[in-house]
């Protein structure tokens, strides 16, 4: 048998947009907020665990955390939420087959999901952004 | 089919937290936007204001709901990547055991801790 | 002017071709190989590689046929994305650079030449055919399986696929992952089980929704984009997505394969089509 030369694309398949379409951006994106939410939740439940102890227990507690390095942390992932939330939305509906038109026979040039997908696309991450500069105001005046 | 009942979960799971989690995220990080603009009620971090909250049955049923969502999506999303790296059969299957016992001990941790604030903080 | 000058004229301009060179029984590593083509009207990438087959290097291997988008043979990764090289001309690539790899997703046999037997095994586990209870029925017909215009309409786009291997190319969780089903496939298994006259859906269904199925794809859409045929894997995957789901609020499409018409008995041809040509090789039993 000659040898194959493996040629998987492996994780930066997971990361790497490279030159296809936004949606491609927006799944890499959902998985790494995904994944941040989840480990700040996972987190957050042992934090907000302290609340057994009392309230002395819990002030001393949110002291620990009021340094500005915990409130970026915090900043991150409020905007992590912002376009998890808002994409969330998106990938409900289009994946029960919504916003993405039906199909039909293909002529040239093609009309396809993705493509008729895009204004939507751009609509719903106008609302994240929206959501993300809310936050900022919010945390603008946190922080002074 | 299995795949496709924990699928279901995961996406009404999504609906479900979109809900809570939106309402708690407005009255946790809009707190200080929302105060300046006259309507907060001042830090919700504050221990007055936690225990407060604790207080009442209603944020308990909440709280533990959103807690269980939160983890079932969390973790069917975290086992959904592991499925996506070629692992053998047997990994995958000690993964979402593995997962899926975290996720349990997690939710009876969380659900502990929102009783037993309610009912020492409570009247 | 003789031959050579008029083709001289008709060069538009030079481009660089870089290709991966893979020898698997050599022992040099893979490597991007640089040639100077000249670029006349019309004349696409897959063009291109016969040019320097022809004058510059005779070793250069890769797959091709039909050159007209319909065999599906010539998929490779130019210049950043997976495309047909027959089906691109390289003046529309906007660039003076060509990029040629094999597509990525698959084992390289050698040079540009994927191996493409594990999409082929993949296609052929959703079985990819009508599955009909009544076998008899299947193999010596006595009519017709009805089926509406609006019936053919939900599934006939998926049909188009020619089994190119773009999409597996284009996916994110191809990349990783070894046992999802993919694009090609499930959009073959979908369109399958979206046809009205078929009645293998217990078959079909364990494999397009076991935990490798439908649900590994999280509509990154780079397949969709890819398709040199519009047949839009993405739209199919969430198709059966939404069938299933709806199957939980016991919504679902119930299916039952449709009925057998016979043949219609008095009809005559229309008047304005032309008779078939006569035949120009004599026929064995004439
Ligand atoms: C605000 C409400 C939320 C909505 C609407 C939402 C929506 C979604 C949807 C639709 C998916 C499926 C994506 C796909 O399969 O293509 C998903 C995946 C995921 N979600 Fe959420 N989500 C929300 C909140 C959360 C929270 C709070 C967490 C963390 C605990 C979380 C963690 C994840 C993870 C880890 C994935 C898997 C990502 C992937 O496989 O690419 N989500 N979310």
């Amino acid at each position: 048998m000659q040898q194959r030369l493996k040629n998987r694309l492996g994780l930066w398949g997971w990361l790497g947009g490279g030159r296809y379409g936004l949606d491609r951006y927006a799944y890499s994106l959902h998985r790494l907020t995904g994944l941040g939410i989840l480990a700040y939740f996972i987190m957050h439940i042992f934090v907000t665990g302290q609340r057994v102890g009392g309230p002395e227990n819990w002030d001393s507690t949110m002291a620990a955390f009021g340094s500005p390095l915990f409130k970026v942390g915090e900043f991150l992932v409020v905007l992590a939420f912002a376009f998890h939330a808002i994409n969330g939305i998106r990938l409900i509906l289009v994946e029960l087959g919504w916003l993405i038109g039906k199909p039909g026979v293909p002529s040239f040039p093609y009309s396809y999901s993705t493509l008729r997908h895009k204004p939507v696309f751009i609509i719903f991450m106008v609302f994240a952004a929206a959501l993300m500069i809310i936050g900022g105001v919010d945390f603008y005046f946190v922080m002074k | 089919m299995r795949e496709s009942r924990l699928w279901f979960w995961h996406i009404l799971s999504a609906v479900v937290i979109l809900v809570l989690l939106g309402v708690h995220m407005g009255t946790m990080h809009l707190g200080e936007l929302l105060h300046r603009i006259g309507i907060g009620t001042g830090d919700p971090v504050d221990s007055s204001q936690v225990f407060e909250r604790s207080r009442q049955a209603v944020y308990m049923v909440t709280y533990i709901l959103l807690l269980g969502t939160g983890l079932f999506h969390g973790m069917y999303g975290l086992r959904s990547m592991f499925f996506e790296l070629s692992l053998s059969k047997s990994l995958e299957k000690t993964i979402g055991g593995v997962l899926a016992v975290a996720g349990v001990g997690l939710f009876l941790y969380g659900s502990y801790v929102a009783v037993v604030v309610f009912q020492t903080s409570g009247v | 002017m003789n031959k050579s000058e008029t083709r001289d004229k008709a060069i538009l301009k030079t481009v660089k071709f870089e290709v991966l060179r893979y020898n698997p029984a050599g022992n040099e590593s893979p490597h991007l190989e640089n040639y100077s083509v000249p670029v006349t009207k019309g004349m696409t990438v897959l063009d291109g590689l016969n040019w320097i087959k022809e004058h510059l290097d005779s070793t250069l291997s890769w797959r091709s046929s039909c050159r007209m988008g319909i065999c599906g043979s010539c998929g490779m990764f130019i210049n950043g994305l997976p495309r047909l090289a027959c089906n691109n001309q390289i003046v529309h690539l906007h660039s003076d650079r060509v990029v040629i790899k094999p597509l990525p997703n698959y084992d390289i046999i050698r040079d540009l030449v994927p191996d493409l037997e594990g999409l082929f095994e993949k296609h052929r586990s959703v079985k990819p055919h009508l599955i009909r209870k009544d076998t008899a029925e299947q193999d010596s017909p006595t009519g017709e399986f009805f089926q509406s215009e609006q019936e053919l309409l939900n599934y006939i786009q998926f049909a188009y696929c020619i089994k190119c291997g773009l999409c597996m190319a284009a996916c994110p969780t191809v990349a990783t992952s070894e046992e999802y089903i993919g694009p090609q496939p499930l959009t073959a298994g979908w369109r399958y089980l979206s046809d009205t006259r078929d009645e293998g859906a217990e078959q079909r269904q364990d494999v397009l929704y076991s935990s490798h199925g439908v649900y590994r794809c999280h509509f990154a859409g780079a397949c969709s984009q890819v398709c040199p045929k519009g047949v839009d894997p993405a739209l199919a995957i969430q198709m059966a997505k939404r069938d299933a789901f709806m199957k939980g609020f016991g919504r679902g499409k119930k299916r039952s394969g449709s009925s057998v018409i016979p043949p219609i008995q008095d009809w005559t041809p229309r008047g304005d089509i032309p008779d078939a040509p006569a035949k120009t090789v004599p026929q064995k039993s004439e």
